[in-house]
């Protein structure tokens, strides 16, 4: 059954982190008018249950990969590297220092008086991290083998700069 | 053995038939049907030309009832038994309801599942009751004025409805008999009815102020295909608080806030509306009351009218800015604004969106009208008389759903504004040695603590082996169906032990209440329910059978010739049962037919997916070549 097929082939796109999403949602949208519960709304009860659980695995499949982080993580899954649900992870004393001091900036921007510089400052750092650490990951998962657990220390660094960068924008719309 | 019949290829075996099907905008102070007719679609009057029915409902003392613009106008002289906006307690708890209590004058009676009861005098009603005497009403004008019945509804809910609200809306459906085709959110509806979806592509921004709910979502339309990108709004915000502000300065300039009885209150308020409603045309409106046997009169401007609602006004400012910033988009990548809801009547509201967006918004539709117009459009798509319509709706969530774990924090499982359906699985552990249940706490909202966010369910799952802290597997799946109502389950992986639930909200009514409510609306004596039931199953049985006609006319290759032969056996047998059989037996019927067919649904299903990608990739490789 197609529900089992890996996102990219379910999608038919290549097994790869570069994907084009102007195709990708392409593909989305034919696959919605297809299968969504809309089509099959005067249909018997299976049809109906059976054009959930297929959106429902469609729009999973789609918002893994147009993730960034997400797209990476699902890469290395099918490659059996699991960083999805690994609880503790070694990453080295100067990064996690790095992390630190982002996150203590960000506390000091909050007692700022005019905070909203400041941010958009350490927003585009942490933007700028993430693609470094994004080009990282592409270039180790790219040469495979024994660089895949190079490649998965690098998602993890995304992991951190992800969160980060969700840590800002939360930041930003409270104080908005 | 009997003949087998065959239908020409391609050609049904039942000629296509209309079937009825209706939209329902159920508003918090208005609620309209609508359908489409000869591929008109337009709202329904009632026998005396109305087309708004009041979403007021009077309990009377000799047991009856009283809906629209009847019981609307005891209003103020039976604030007890009448009861207003109860779109605003649609899925709250009582707790949530006291936050009502000053503009809501009734009398709240708590149940065992804390839902909120209302004290009438023919007893305590649930809101979900209140609504469902709103929809027969709605239900029985569609069936009069098109004279059939109706294959199902579909109906309207803000796109900031939580599941608790929405599984109320479908509650009250399910009382006053109606079948919902979809709950469908009112912004999408709005974009619907407006066309929009001709245009090729764009992003639309629909800006909905109602009697008591504000809701704002921006829509990506791209061929056909509306997606909802992000929603955002306020669920207690609407014209209501502007009468509400204007009448509380009113009191004060008359004087008389010490002295408010539940009765003044709803004079105070109905002037409030007037002046707002006579301000839309006019710069200033007069206020009349009748205060202890005095008749008092006070002057409102315009002025004084925009400078007492604009802090609602720029409260709304605030949320569009909020939910276009949420879709990823900047205000000017807004193309079109549409405006729902009668209070985009008041020109500074209209004035301060204009300058917003830096463009005039659609406002040709009647705001009224607009949502049920739009809902009729779907309707009539999914009872399936539009077979190549390419109009296509998706919803997303507009509130993530999570879990509770240690230390009283929520572990959020889907995310606010995932496209619907979803389903989503976290594994989660045991934290004591031997422990054999766990409690699965089911939360929706955004905040980080339980206390902040709404819980929607508690169910144990119980029979987990005994193990050391940390070492089962408990996979928790979340899954959102096309209404945005949720099931969970949850799995032991090691052995397979299983719990799941339909979640009905902590204060929502159960099934059993369900069951019982409508056992006691039916009147009637056995036989009747027999023939009901018998109708049903007959209905059902029909539908299987087309859907399979249908089918194998268009995909029978994807069968052996055994396997269409025992398929073609089994829709015999239950041919033969619709026309004789009892309700029971039918229903076995279907059943049986729905499991021979299992495999073909699902071979047809895999089928279409192929066509709809190999359809893309033949596409691109001529545009390559």
């Amino acid at each position: 059954m197609d529900i089992q097929l890996n996102y990219f082939a379910f999608l038919g796109l290549p097994e790869s982190y570069d994907i084009d999403m102007g195709k990708l949602s392409q593909c989305y949208l034919d696959l919605q008018k297809t299968l969504h519960p809309d089509r099959f709304a005067h249909k018997s009860e299976r049809e109906k249950r059976m054009s959930v659980q297929y959106t429902a695995y469609l729009n999973e499949a789609v918002s893994t990969l147009k993730s960034p982080l997400g797209r990476a993580q699902y890469l290395l899954h099918l490659k059996g590297v699991d960083t999805i649900s690994e609880s503790s992870v070694q990453l080295d004393p100067a990064f996690l220092f790095e992390q630190m001091s982002l996150r203590e900036r960000l506390e000091d921007i909050k007692q700022f008086e005019e905070p909203f510089d400041a941010l958009d400052t350490l927003s585009d750092e942490v933007k700028g991290l993430f693609n470094s650490y994004q080009s990282g990951f592409k270039e180790a998962y790219e040469q495979g083998g024994s660089a895949l657990e190079e490649a998965a220390s690098w998602v993890r660094k995304m992991q951190f700069a992800a969160k980060l960068q969700a840590e800002v924008e939360r930041v930003e719309s409270e104080l908005d | 053995m009997a003949l087998l019949q065959i239908a020409e290829p391609g050609q049904s075996s039942v000629p296509h038939q209309h079937r009825l099907a209706v939209g329902i905008d159920l508003g918090t102070t208005n609620s309209l049907v609508a359908t489409v007719r000869s591929g008109e679609a337009s709202v329904l009057p009632d026998k005396a030309g109305e087309y708004l029915l009041p979403s007021v409902v009077r309990y009377l003392q000799e047991g009856g009832v009283a809906v629209g613009n009847d019981a609307r106008a005891h209003a103020a002289s039976d604030p007890y038994n009448t009861i207003v906006s109860v779109k605003r307690l649609m899925g709250r708890g009582i707790g949530d309801v006291t936050a009502f209590r000053d503009t809501l004058p009734y009398e709240f009676e708590s149940a065992e599942a804390g839902m909120p009861f209302i004290r009438t005098v023919s007893g305590a009603k649930s809101p979900v009751e209140v609504s469902a005497e709103i929809l027969k009403v709605l239900l029985e004008r569609a069936e009069e004025t098109l004279q059939g019945e109706l294959v199902g509804a579909v109906i309207t809910v803000p796109a900031y409805f939580d599941e608790a609200q929405r599984q109320a809306t479908k509650d009250a459906a399910t009382l006053a008999n109606i079948n919902v085709l979809r709950l469908l959110s009112e912004p999408t509806a709005a974009a619907v009815a407006y066309g929009l979806d001709q245009k090729d592509d764009g992003i639309i921004l629909v800006f909905d102020l109602g009697g008591g709910t504000f809701d704002v979502s921006v829509l990506r339309l791209n061929k056909g295909v509306f997606e909802v990108l992000a929603t955002g709004g306020d669920s207690a915000l609407g014209g209501d608080d502007f009468d509400s502000v204007v009448a509380e300065w009113l009191a004060e300039q008359v004087d008389i806030r010490a002295q408010m009885t539940a009765g003044l209150s709803r004079q105070f308020m109905e002037q409030a509306r007037a002046v707002k409603e006579a301000l839309t045309t006019a710069n200033e409106a007069w206020a009349t009351f009748e205060i202890a046997g005095q008749e008092r009169s006070v002057s409102v401007s315009k002025a004084r009218f925009d400078e007492l609602i604009a802090p609602l006004v720029s409260k709304t400012v605030r949320a569009c800015k909020k939910v276009v910033k949420d879709a990823g988009l900047a205000l000017t990548d807004i193309q079109d604004v549409v405006l729902v809801g009668g209070s985009t009547r008041v020109p500074k509201v209209r004035e301060q969106v204009e300058v917003l967006f830096g463009k005039k918004p659609h406002v040709d539709i009647d705001p009224d009208r607009v949502v049920a117009i739009g809902a009729a459009i779907q309707a009539d798509v999914l009872a399936g008389n539009k077979p190549d319509s390419e109009m296509l709706l998706l919803d997303v969530i507009p509130l993530s759903l999570g879990l509770e774990t240690m230390g009283g924090l929520v572990e959020k499982v889907i995310h606010r504004n995932s496209p619907i359906p979803v389903a989503r699985a976290q594994e989660f552990t045991t934290y004591q040695d031997g422990q054999t249940a766990m409690a699965i706490h089911i939360l929706q909202g955004e905040r980080e603590l339980v206390e902040d966010c709404r819980s929607l369910s508690r169910f144990v799952l119980h029979g987990i082996p005994p193990m050391a802290a940390g070492a089962a597997k408990i996979r928790v799946t979340f899954q959102v169906d096309a209404d945005g109502l949720l099931g969970v389950e949850a799995k032991e992986l090691s052995t397979g032990v299983e719990s799941s639930i339909q979640v009905k909200p902590s204060y929502g009514l159960n099934d059993t209440q369900i069951a019982d409510m409508l056992r006691a609306s039916y009147t009637a004596a056995d036989e009747d329910k027999e023939k009901r039931a018998l109708r049903e199953q007959q209905v059902e049985a029909e539908r299987l059978l087309i859907a399979l006609d249908q089918a194998l006319s268009v995909d029978k290759a994807l069968l052996t010739k055994d396997e269409y032969m025992e398929l073609n056996a089994e829709m015999d047998i239950l041919r033969q049962l619709k026309g004789s059989g009892s309700s029971r037996d039918i229903e076995q019927g279907v059943e049986r037919l729905a499991k021979v067919s299992d495999e073909f649904a699902s071979r047809r299903m895999d089928a279409s997916i192929r066509k709809a990608l190999t359809g893309h990739s033949i596409q691109e490789i001529e545009e390559g070549s």
